[in-house]
């Protein structure tokens, strides 16, 4: 879909339990592999997961969030350092059977740059991993969908720092991305660059992770989530 | 194994950790151990702790007797209790030869209550202090028999000699018995004046050693009973998500085995059970109240995700929703959700090739806007005969009778997208 002429390569780690969706993993984006993806690692659960991933430094980790010994939130937890490392910081991607808001928003505020589903075709993986690597953030239309809905009542209640409310234009961003556009589809109906797309999207995420105050709280409180 | 239900999850990860009293090498009722177990503690510590305060007007005696009363016994540990089974016959006879440990603490304890009863101004004569301490021996009696027959429930293999409990029983009954009759004598013997209040006393004796004869063993079987219970609704549980994976799911499975060569039968039959499990799951882990809301009335994003299984399962195309805020279904809305259903059967039929289709909803305020989008050849609107009535009269017409807006909006080879704005009624 984007056939960038320039050599992209990413190192890839997987973390999952399931031994069969790391082989088809591996086996799709292993298929296109002129566009530069090479699997360093794999992992079956969280302890795994660290050391792996500790001595492989790959540019991008593919972490299940549903893993045995803590889960992909662990996993993050424990590889904070590489997460925030200056240099050649390593970049996850969650990449789970759930579309739950619990489990999204867990790794997302864990320092995870992206969230997609197993559902997802090996060409749109690939993207979504250049992506990441790139150090953009990846939404799903179902992500976009929940940070919609988490900043939805923040019209209602006076919040006094702007930092936790979503501006207008990331607002139309994200509703673009809830309704299945493509980053360059919502770029050309704003007529704004994918870069910027790009940006308003990371600056979302950054807000979601940060935001821990006020629509978020509530927001998760009245859903049971902590 | 990923963890099932966020619930689930969180239940295994943090086990209410309880206060149990040990079986294991205990010198009396077993607190001190347990209480070293909980609290990570060497056991001489606690013990320690327990002796330092028997002088302090018999508290250490006191906290002991409380801790015995209501903590129970230690449950049945699968690790620690296999090699004792196995590996040490010797200590099974630890009940019958009380060692060096338990006859210090006896002793202790005797010197305690020895000092207690010393030191301690009793405002009564001895007369009732004899009684009162037959009562309290025969009542201790009772209550370890009550902790070893339970001992003997979970450890089924108890190959000790029948009669002793039986006579622990009854002879912690009988001083009991004693205790309270000599009571009850030795007041009538003083004071043969006033009847009544010599009636009234004995009876509330009497009271007090039934209670104190029946109460341990109605304290272990509440303990029991509660127990039973969670174990009773854990294994409910479990046969619920049996039932429900047998009834849909092996269903679901026989279903597309049977239709293995029509691929889109499969993905249709599959997709449909995702949905259902997945809708099952989080159901059950929201709880029963989330339930009633949605028996009682229907919401908007509700009614939009039934509309697009139902789209979905009859004609085999995936579709994608995602719904952004909620409020109650009105008129006009109604009008629009069957508006959108008519755009999502478009999709389905004409552009679900390219992929999945994508269904947004969002109530924001007091506009409720709903989109549908396909992937599929897409058309030129304005080449669209007058005389098709389909997109024109039950998408576009039904929405402006109603008060909304529709708009279509496609150019080939770039999808079509359906989107239906309508204002709510309050």
């Amino acid at each position: 879909m984007n056939p960038t002429p320039e050599e992209r390569r990413a190192r890839v780690v997987l973390v999952d339990d399931h031994r069969m969706f790391r082989a088809g993993v591996r086996a799709e984006i292993g298929r296109t592999e002129e566009s530069g993806i090479e699997v360093v690692g794999e992992a079956g659960d969280a302890d795994q997961a660290v050391t792996v991933i500790k001595a492989a430094r790959p540019d991008v980790v593919l972490l299940d969030v549903h893993l045995p010994g803590g889960g992909g939130v662990e996993v993050l937890r424990r590889c904070a350092d590489l997460i925030a490392a200056a240099q050649d910081p390593v970049r996850f991607l969650a990449l789970s059977v759930s579309d739950a808001a619990e489990d999204v928003i867990g790794v997302i505020r864990g320092g995870a740059r992206g969230y997609v589903t197993k559902t997802i075709t090996g060409t749109d993986l690939v993207d979504a991993i250049f992506r990441v690597a790139e150090g953009d953030a990846v939404f799903s239309p179902r992500l976009a969908g929940f940070v919609l809905d988490a900043f939805a009542s923040s019209e209602a209640a006076p919040v006094d720092e702007d930092l936790d409310r979503l501006t207008q234009r990331e607002r139309e961003v994200l509703r673009l991305i809830a309704r299945g556009y493509a980053y360059k589809e919502v770029g050309k109906e704003l007529f704004i660059s994918v870069k910027t797309v790009e940006s308003h999207v990371s600056a979302v995420l950054r807000k979601l992770q940060l935001s821990n105050r006020h629509e978020l709280t509530r927001w998760a409180t009245a859903r049971r989530l902590v | 194994m990923t963890t099932a239900t966020p619930a689930g999850a969180a239940v295994d990860e943090a086990p209410v950790r309880k206060l149990y009293r040990s079986a294991e090498g205990r010198w009396l009722g077993g607190v001190a151990q347990g209480l070293a177990g909980h609290l990570a503690l060497p056991v001489s510590w606690v013990r320690l702790v327990f002796f330092a305060l028997m002088p302090a007007n018999g508290l250490g005696v006191l906290l002991y007797g409380v801790f015995w009363f209501v903590v129970p016994l230690g449950a049945p540990q699968q690790a620690p209790a296999a090699p004792r089974e196995a590996g040490a016959p010797a200590r099974r006879r630890l009940p019958h030869r009380p060692d060096k440990g338990q006859v210090i603490a006896f002793l202790v304890l005797a010197a305690t209550l020895g000092v207690l009863a010393g030191n301690v101004q009793f405002p009564i004569s001895d007369g009732y202090l004899w009684p009162l301490l037959m009562l309290g021996v025969g009542a201790a009696v009772v209550w370890r028999q009550a902790d070893n027959s339970r001992r003997a429930h979970w450890a089924a293999a108890t190959r000790r000699s029948r009669w002793l409990p039986l006579l622990r029983s009854a002879a912690g009954a009988l001083l009991v018995s004693l205790g309270v009759g000599t009571f009850v004598l030795g007041r009538s013997a003083s004071e043969s004046t006033e009847n009544l209040a010599l009636v009234f006393q004995a009876s509330v004796a009497v009271l007090v050693g039934i209670a104190l004869l029946a109460g341990p063993y109605l304290v272990r079987m509440v303990q029991d009973l509660s127990e039973e219970r969670t174990m009773r609704i854990r294994a409910q549980e479990r046969a619920e998500v049996a039932a429900h994976i047998h009834d849909s799911v092996l269903h679901t499975l026989t279903l597309i085995q049977r239709n293995a060569d029509r691929p889109r039968e499969v993905a249709r039959l599959a997709r449909a059970q995702e949905r259902d499990l997945r809708a099952w799951l989080y159901r059950s882990a929201e709880g029963p109240e989330k339930a009633d809301e949605k028996e009682e009335q229907e919401t908007f994003a509700a009614a939009v995700r039934a509309t697009v299984a139902e789209v979905e399962d009859h004609h085999g195309v995936p579709i994608e929703v995602v719904c952004v805020g909620d409020c109650p279904v009105d008129e006009g809305l109604a009008a629009q959700l069957q508006a959108a259903r008519e755009a999502m059967v478009n999709a389905a039929k004409y552009g679900g090739e390219g992929g999945p289709v994508r269904v947004f909803a969002e109530v924001e305020g007091r506009t409720v806007f709903v989109s549908v989008r396909d992937r599929g050849p897409g058309f030129d609107p304005e080449s669209v005969p007058a005389d098709r009535m389909g997109v024109r009269e039950s998408i576009i017409g039904r929405m402006r009778r109603n008060g909304g807006s529709a708009r279509v909006r496609s150019a080939p080879g770039e999808g079509t997208e359906v989107e239906l704005t309508m204002e709510r009624a309050e």
